[in-house]
């Protein structure tokens, strides 16, 4: 395996900076790499063809003097609901294979724009709706620690491609929990920023009051640097903030000298029981907060009454809007059009929408319309509007007495595919320490927090920090990092099995 | 127990413009009927004194100026069209009358 | 298709009429509602296109603010309070002219609430309409159907879409019930309209022309019978597209439900279809549980909020009200009542403003837009304001006052205008309907003329003034009627003098 591959982002940039690698040889080295494990993973839906010449286009700005953006040249997989002009966009369904939208989403836009590489878009479940990717129109995508699990969802292939060093970053969305799930279980990190830091415009919408776009890497700096490219006000999107937004990656360097923990309020939610936890993430848990208390943090128990609505809050908005968003795919002025001999077009829109769309989303776009129907609307989604409230008032009184707060980033390690496809309910409880974020708005980060005892499965530690607070989980998260880092003798993803590689092209080691 | 029926599913999928075969339906009414029993304690704690939140960060005025920005080609608004003739969208014959 | 009807006299003697509005108005911003893309008209199909427009994955709206501020100025205008906070809602059905499947509108906070507009009747009457609401939304797209008879929907083998007005900004106002109108219901509904339309061109907010769709007239009407509480069941009439519909509609919908109530049937709740050619209304859908538009505030918009000095701005800049600014007019121009309520009923008080403002005198103006434009309105069957451009016939009347037309070459010149021949001027020329103003050519006809009638010169030289009438006609037929026959008399009489 060629050790480009296992730069993190801002290695390889300082490396491609110095000269010392050209874009060209680290985006043919991720391609080789995708050539050689994807048929395993399957983390992408679609490999970029003009990978290599984004690259070679970068090396010659690069050699012609340019002043080049930090991370030019760097490779980046792109999230299939982010649209593109170059790759088709198909958020994962088949209502919409081989869609080519005529405008790159804003964060695709920024990333182009600061020289990064797209190499493909990656595999997610349909229209992100799921915690596992098995319900990806395409296949699932597999976790590289262990082939017959699930990698979470809905952005898998997204976590799927940074672990299994297909791609160094990537973009991913979280309506509830999508990118900090799917790191949990892949030993990656994943940070949601506060809702509005990132242009959802470009996002194929889930749920438009949930949804945020943010960097999947395997490092938080690497998720700072990704930030910095992507975040900031667009106003193509009305929900975006007009902030002025500090730099990400310098937070991740500042705290990755541990500093920041020095008297830092950790919060520690009460009414999130231990059983409801696999044990072994539970321990996971209670260590990484051991040792940030040996290197001066203060673990505080606070009282979030409201959370455990959350989840049956989630579970009506989400399908409220998605209902709505979801209504455009309707075989008129894009997509699958499924013909009915002698039918009317409203025939048409049903049959295409009965065929195109898979059993979860049907089942959600049902859902969100019963919730929002006449005379279900103030018991089903009013009242879940009013949890949101509640939940945002949760978080105030924490965050008065806290910092940031810390939870599992999800119940249980990965699981095994096909394990809970039955069962929504079980599913959709996977989302639980997540979706109390999305609800209020307020950032959220994943970062290994070890593997867990009882399966041997990668673990998340997950911080939560006030709106508009995203630098601070980027501080504390980076020292977290360090910290376990240097306690277990390098990065989690060493101790990941090593993939078989099936076509090797590229010449190994080439450095 | 909620009131999920399969009349109400039908009727559903009907407003959500998909056409459910019997065995969907059979099997959405058994799976809606166990989510909603679930997600309906929402209603628990949503008292009257407490206001709904739409928006997770509270912003107010977003506007445009009004100014003639970015369009599509033509070539691109029809790009993706399943069918299309005479430069629009084509569809089949439309039963109901406009809204 | 034609129902039984009863006679509408009959009618309102057992049944008292109940009217409802709502009317769209298309604002006429420079882009759309929630797109930059161009708010146009008459361009080729799905030219004016953002990605929004259609619906596009990944697409987001983003609110116009100059349409807000038409929004509230046309609030303000309806004498309506502006709400502190307001939001937009999305309104979910399928219909294949909306780009999202759902149409970005306003529910349960619109802008602008609770007015009253004031109505004049044709014999002075002043009627209070009360207005529930106004409301922002955005228009959908246009469809073509194929292959069916006359382009109607029913039985059409195809549709064809142009989203093109997807997305052009609408204000809604819906009126609250009306009741007392009685025997001048369908007078008031046109009146209300009219109303309507002279706010929204007075505000330069809206060219309101019916016949484009800038302006659209829903009407309810319901009966209930004399004495009754209750009010009946309404029907809404869709698709009447100028006032003198709006007129008609109304007074079909009155005798068709009291038919069907007299025979003891009912009425069924639902919308239905105004035909401008048979003047009858059809059913379209039956309102059912099938109207269930699941609204929800709309999570890619955030809350209007206006500052209280914008509302302040905007009302201090409001024209007068109509009943105020016809009070006024009347004055300036120093007309009578009864011309002025020539006028005032003939729907073009704008346009004799517009006229009179681009330079024409205020009788001229008068007599054009209530004379000949009338006629030639009523001969088309087509709305008098919409025949053509106040600037235009102010400036074909200054051609008049300048003697380069004569008023019946004037009139020709109107009837080119009409069909769009090109400006008074480009039309005098194209048609060479020019007075002849040149002496050389008049005496030389004269003289030709007073040749051919020795008696008659000889009747002028005796001093009998009138013969020279006869000469005038012979004059005027050599010149194809291009001659200011005051000019020829003054010749004539010269040239016999001589
Ligand atoms: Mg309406
Ligand atoms: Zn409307």
């Amino acid at each position: 395996m060629s050790d480009i591959i296992r730069l993190s982002a801002a290695a390889l940039a300082d490396r491609l900076a110095a000269g010392d690698i050209s874009s060209v040889e680290a985006t043919q080295a991720h391609l080789d790499r995708i050539a050689a494990v994807d048929g395993d993973i399957h983390a992408f839906l679609h490999v970029n063809e003009k990978a290599l010449d984004a690259a070679a286009d970068i090396d010659r700005r690069r050699a012609a003097g340019e002043q080049l953006g930090t991370l030019a040249g760097v490779p980046l997989a792109i999230k299939d609901v982010l649209v593109t002009t170059d790759m088709p966009s198909t958020s994962g369904s088949k209502i919409l294979e081989g869609y080519l939208s005529p405008f790159d989403a804003t964060v695709v836009a920024r990333s182009r724009a600061a020289g990064m590489v797209p190499l493909g878009k990656t595999n997610m479940d349909e229209f992100a709706m799921g915690s596992s990717t098995e319900h990806s129109a395409y296949g699932p995508t597999h976790n590289p620690w262990d082939l017959e699990r699930i990698p979470g969802g809905s952005g898998g292939g997204s976590a799927a491609a940074v672990a299994a060093f297909e791609a160094p970053l990537a973009l991913g969305s979280d309506t509830g929990g999508s990118i900090r799930q799917p790191a949990h279980v892949t030993g990656t990190v994943g940070m949601k920023p506060t809702y509005g830091g990132v242009s959802r415009y470009g996002a194929i919408a889930l749920a438009s009051s949930l949804d945020q776009v943010g960097p999947v890497t395997r490092t938080v700096l690497d998720a700072g640097l990704l930030h910095d490219v992507i975040g900031g006000h667009d106003p193509h999107d009305s929900t975006s903030l007009t902030d002025a937004w500090p730099s990400f990656a310098a937070a991740a360097r500042e705290g990755a000298t541990g500093e920041v923990l020095k008297g830092l309020k950790i919060g520690v939610v009460t009414e999130l029981p231990d059983s409801g936890f696999q044990p072994g993430v539970a321990a996971s848990f209670r260590d990484a907060l051991d040792r940030l208390q040996a290197h001066g943090a203060e673990i505080v128990e606070i009282s979030a009454p409201h959370f455990e609505y959350g989840v049956a809050a989630y579970y009506l908005i989400l399908p409220a809007e998605a209902s709505s968003n979801l209504a455009k795919f309707d075989s008129v002025r894009f997509g699958m059009r499924v013909d009915v001999a002698g039918g009317t077009v409203e025939d048409v829109m049903a049959a295409t929408r009965d065929v195109g769309f898979g059993e979860e989303v049907k089942r959600r776009v049902i859902l969100g319309t019963y919730a929002l129907s006449a005379g279900y609307y103030d018991a089903y989604y009013g009242s879940a509007q009013k949890v949101r409230t509640l939940i945002q008032r949760d978080f105030d009184t924490a965050f008065g007495q806290v910092d940031v707060i810390a939870t599992p980033s999800a119940p249980t390690t990965a699981f095994k595919i096909g394990e809970k496809i039955d069962d929504p309910l079980q599913m959709y409880l996977n989302d639980l320490t997540t979706i109390p974020a999305n609800l209020a708005g307020v950032p959220g980060i994943s970062i290994p927090s070890g593997l867990a005892d009882d399966d041997g499965l990668p673990v998340g530690i997950q911080f939560l920090a006030p709106a508009r607070a995203d630098a601070r989980l980027y501080r504390v998260g980076a020292a977290t990092e360090a910290l376990l880092v240097d306690a277990w003798g390098g990065p989690l993803l060493d101790r990941a099995p090593v993939l078989n590689e099936r076509s090797r092209t590229m010449q190994e080691g080439s450095r | 127990m909620s009131e999920i029926t399969p009349e109400l599913v039908r009727h559903l999928g009907v407003l959500a413009r998909i056409q459910l075969s019997d065995a969907e339906v059979e099997r959405l009414t058994g799976q809606l009927d166990v989510i909603v029993d679930n997600i309906a304690k929402v209603s628990q704690v949503a008292t009257p004194d407490v206001p709904a939140t739409s928006h997770p960060i509270a912003l107010e005025n977003v506007f445009r100026p009004d100014e003639i920005g970015q369009t599509l080609t033509h070539e691109q608004a029809l790009s993706n069209a399943p069918d299309a003739a005479d430069g629009r969208f084509r569809v089949t014959a439309i039963l109901g009358e406009e809204q | 298709m034609a129902a039984a009807l009863m006679d509408f006299d009959k009618a309102l003697e057992l049944y008292e009429p109940v009217l409802g509005f709502e009317v769209h108005v298309e604002l006429n911003t420079k882009t759309k509602m929630f797109s930059a893309a161009p708010n146009s008209f008459g361009r080729e199909p799905n030219t004016d296109l953002a990605p929004v427009d259609l619906g596009l994955p990944g697409s987001m709206p983003v609110v116009n603010e100059q349409a807000v501020r038409y929004s509230i100025s046309l609030g303000l205008a309806l004498g309506c309070s502006i709400a502190a906070s307001s939001r937009f809602a999305r309104k979910n059905y399928f219909y294949p002219d909306l780009g999202k499947n759902y149409q970005i509108s306003q529910y349960d906070e619109p802008i602008a609430y609770e007015g009253q507009v004031e109505v004049e009747l044709a014999d002075g009457t002043l009627v209070q309409i009360p207005i529930e609401r106004a409301h922002m939304e955005e228009d959908a797209g246009k469809l073509t159907h194929v292959g069916g008879a006359a382009g109607r929907i029913q039985g059409a083998a195809y549709s064809l879409v142009d989203y093109n007005r997807a997305g052009v900004p609408l204000v809604e106002i819906v009126t609250k019930p009306i009741f007392g109108a009685e025997h001048g219901a369908p007078e008031l509904a046109a009146a209300y309209v009219r109303t309507i339309r002279d706010i929204v061109l007075s505000l330069g907010i809206s060219d309101a022309r019916m016949e484009r769709g800038n302006l659209r007239c829903d009407a309810n009407v319901s009966l209930r019978p004399r004495g009754q509480e209750k009010l009946g069941t309404r029907t809404e009439t869709k698709n009447v597209n100028s006032m003198r519909s709006v007129e008609r509609a109304v007074r079909y919908e009155i005798r068709r439900q009291a038919a069907i109530l007299a025979a003891g049937g009912t009425i069924t709740q639902e919308t239905r279809h105004w035909h401008e050619d048979t003047g009858v209304t059809s059913p379209g859908r039956p309102k059912s549980d099938a109207d269930d538009y699941r609204y929800f505030p709309e999570p890619d918009l955030l809350p209007v909020v206006p500052a209280p000095e914008l509302i302040e701005q905007l009302r201090a800049a409001l024209p007068e009200p109509p009943a105020t600014r016809r009070r006024r007019l009347k004055a300036e121009w120093g007309f009578t009542d009864l011309e002025f309520q020539d006028i005032a009923n003939g729907g073009v008080l704008a346009e004799v403003e517009q006229t009179i403002a681009a330079g024409a005198a205020p009788t001229a103006a008068r007599k054009w837009w209530t004379g000949e434009i009338a006629r030639l309105a009523n001969a088309a069957d087509r709305e008098t304001s919409e025949l053509v451009e106040p600037a235009a016939v102010a400036e074909l009347q200054k051609l008049v006052d300048a003697g380069t037309l004569t008023d019946k070459l004037a009139r020709q010149v109107l009837e080119g205008m009409v069909a769009g021949e090109g400006t008074p001027q480009e039309i005098v020329d194209a048609r060479g309907l020019a007075v002849v103003s040149d002496d050389g050519a008049l005496i030389a006809a004269i003289d030709e003329a007073l040749a051919a009638q020795p008696d008659v010169l000889a009747k002028i030289r005796d001093g009998k003034v009138q013969a020279a009438g006869a000469v005038i006609g012979a004059v005027m037929k050599a010149m194809r009627g291009q001659a200011d026959a005051a000019r020829v008399r003054e010749l004539i009489l010269e040239r016999a003098a001589q």
